[in-house]
């Protein structure tokens, strides 16, 4: 059964249209990646996913219910997580009451509550000795596992990430790779933009290429890295 | 071991035993106070109260209105005209003129909230000139020149008898003393309120909204719903004490109720030289506002520049006012929020 499904979906600014009927399915539980070049809209796709964009036509179902119309806050609470591509922390609060923030809202529940789980968390983010520090003081690798373990401590049954592994060294990478998988693997159906395909492809199992909002392949990560389509639009190769 | 939290902290132990001192010392002061001493303390304490909910307002919800004198205007006339209409006890009435302002925030928010940032501001100045205007022509509240209250109505006001009794002063004076222990009521119940709310999860919230709007919204904060709870709860405190302010007073008009100045602009100066976004920064802000009032109020204009230069002042050195300047400096607050994680791996590694 499908945990995602768009149908159509299409958006524009004023002229220019970022989204060009798109239509896809993400079996429950899979780890999906999405790849194009840079405008190609991958980073509105997750906006529309996620409820801070509004999609213009096309419908959205989320767990087989309509959620096209549904707000980005609504959406959360039926458990679509995501994290931003720029770190988007709350500067004052410390990580801790970032991650509290998220479980008490997105799970409905109070802070004694989601104490331990948010505890849990940032155990396996490796934020744990950051816990107390301000959110505005944290180091880029730090942001960036903030992101997700906010992300997280909403429980979400779909996670985006946008654009994670961005920046960050080799041992970095590995690390947050190892994090995701932990994460995969105990169920959560993951979609991931991501331009460092090493670190893409050693998680996800399909691969969707996006190309001026349009979907232009979409399977087995190996097969669609194969395709002359996709080496020549995406990695800019004549073949 | 383990995870625990708190939010205390030593400096936070030792300000709350000095605020139950001090709580009970406010409590006494009729009792060995003078009448001009119980006035101006009166008039700190509901220049407190505004502050603190102008700083929910814009500290907290970075909902920056300058239209509180809305509020403090519907609330004092409608405690004229319960009192004068229907000839209900003043002392009542206050909470009624919360409601009154309660009332006018619901509409007020309805078209402020389609508005962001200045052309919010702006927005919510119209509608407060709006409000005075649409006032002004209540005839039976003596229209633009305004009324007072009638005498029968404040020297049968509930507790008046017991004061005059009790400590033995004239109806005027035990009626200062009442509106004194009333503010007082009120100002703690507003700092306890608003610091209860800010450990509540819904004050997680605010501080997200604050901090990321987009963020917040993203994990399942309810962003829109934040900004009613502040804004309605800042116009019924502020009701509230407008109520209170002008039950002292026995005189109302259109002009002083819904002053601009006295309201709002002495309320934001208040704000941001004590501090805007702390609990403890409109505190600080009152005390220096009066004492600077106390100083210079026989100067006119040279006052209210000299307020004016000192407000900028402070906004360029040291943006987060003079208890953000301390705090910052010393790491003490006394109304502290955060929360602390404690226990689990984090004891562990204790050096």
């Amino acid at each position: 059964m499908s945990i995602l499904s768009l149908t159509s979906v299409s958006k524009s600014f004023g002229a220019l249209t970022v989204t060009d009927g798109a239509s896809f399915d993400v079996p429950q539980g899979q780890a999906l990646g999405i790849i194009g070049p840079n405008g190609a809209g991958k980073s509105t796709l997750f906006n529309l996913i996620t409820g801070n964009l509004r999609a213009d036509a096309g419908s959205i179902h989320f767990e087989g219910r309509d959620v096209t119309k549904v707000s980005a806050m609504e959406r959360c609470l039926t458990g679509i997580g995501r994290s931003f591509q720029i770190p988007q922390p709350f500067e004052k609060l410390t990580v801790y009451e970032n991650l509290l923030v998220a479980a008490t809202h997105g799970r409905n529940m109070s802070e004694a509550m989601v104490r331990d789980d948010c505890a849990d968390v940032l155990e396996r983010t490796e934020l744990i000795r950051r816990a107390n520090t301000p959110a505005g003081q944290l180091s880029l690798l730090e942001r960036k596992r903030l992101e997700l373990a906010r992300a997280m401590a909403t429980q979400p049954k779909l996670l985006l990430l946008d654009e994670i592994a961005g920046g960050l060294t080799e041992g970095e990478c590995q690390a947050l790779i190892a994090t995701i998988k932990d994460i995969h693997a105990q169920g959560v159906t993951i979609i991931w933009i991501e331009h460092v395909l090493h670190a893409l492809n050693s998680v996800v199992e399909r691969l969707l290429v996006l190309d001026f909002g349009k979907v232009i392949g979409l399977g087995d990560p190996d097969e669609i890295m194969a395709s002359r389509e996709v080496r020549e639009i995406y990695l800019g190769i004549d073949v | 071991m383990a995870y625990s939290v708190t939010t205390q902290t030593p400096a936070s132990r030792i300000a709350s035993i000095a605020g139950l001192i001090l709580i009970v010392a406010l409590i006494a002061l009729p009792f060995f106070a003078g009448r001009g001493t119980i006035q101006d303390m009166f008039f700190i304490l509901t220049m407190l109260v505004l502050a603190q909910f102008w700083n929910l307002l814009a500290g907290y919800g970075g909902l920056v209105s300058i239209g509180q004198q809305a509020f403090v205007g519907m609330g004092a006339y409608a405690l004229f005209g319960v009192v004068i209409l229907w000839g209900l006890d003043p002392v009542p009435s206050i909470l009624l003129a919360g409601v009154a302002a309660l009332i006018i925030a619901v509409p007020t928010a309805f078209f402020a909230f389609r508005l962001n940032g200045a052309y919010f501001a702006i927005g919510t100045w119209v509608i407060a000139e709006v409000v005075r205007l649409l006032v002004a022509q209540w005839k039976t509240l003596g229209g633009g020149t305004g009324t007072s209250l009638p005498r029968s109505a404040t020297k049968d006001m509930w507790f008046v008898d017991l004061i005059q009794d009790g400590l033995g002063v004239r109806s005027a004076a035990a009626r200062d003393i009442l509106a004194y222990w009333l503010a007082l009521v009120l100002a703690l119940a507003t700092i306890g309120g608003i610091y209860w709310l800010l450990r509540t999860r819904r004050g997680l919230a605010l501080a997200a909204v604050r901090d990321n709007m987009e963020a917040a919204k993203s994990v399942g904060v309810d962003a829109a719903r934040m900004k009613w709870i502040v804004f309605l709860t800042s116009a019924f405190g502020t009701g509230v004490a407008g109520g209170l302010i002008y039950m002292q007073k026995a005189r109302i008009s259109p002009d002083a109720a819904f002053s601009v100045t006295d309201w709002t602009a002495y309320v934001i100066f208040i704000v941001v030289i004590g501090g805007i976004g702390t609990i403890e920064g409109p505190i600080i802000g009152v005390l220096v506002f009066f004492a600077l009032q106390s100083l210079l109020a026989d100067f006119g204009s040279w006052y209210l520049m000299t307020l004016g230069v000192l407000a900028i002042l402070i906004m360029l050195v040291a943006p987060r006012g003079l208890w953000g300047l301390f705090s910052e400096r010393t790491g003490i607050q006394l109304f502290p929020i955060r929360r602390t994680l404690r226990g689990g791996k984090l004891s562990e590694t204790k050096e």
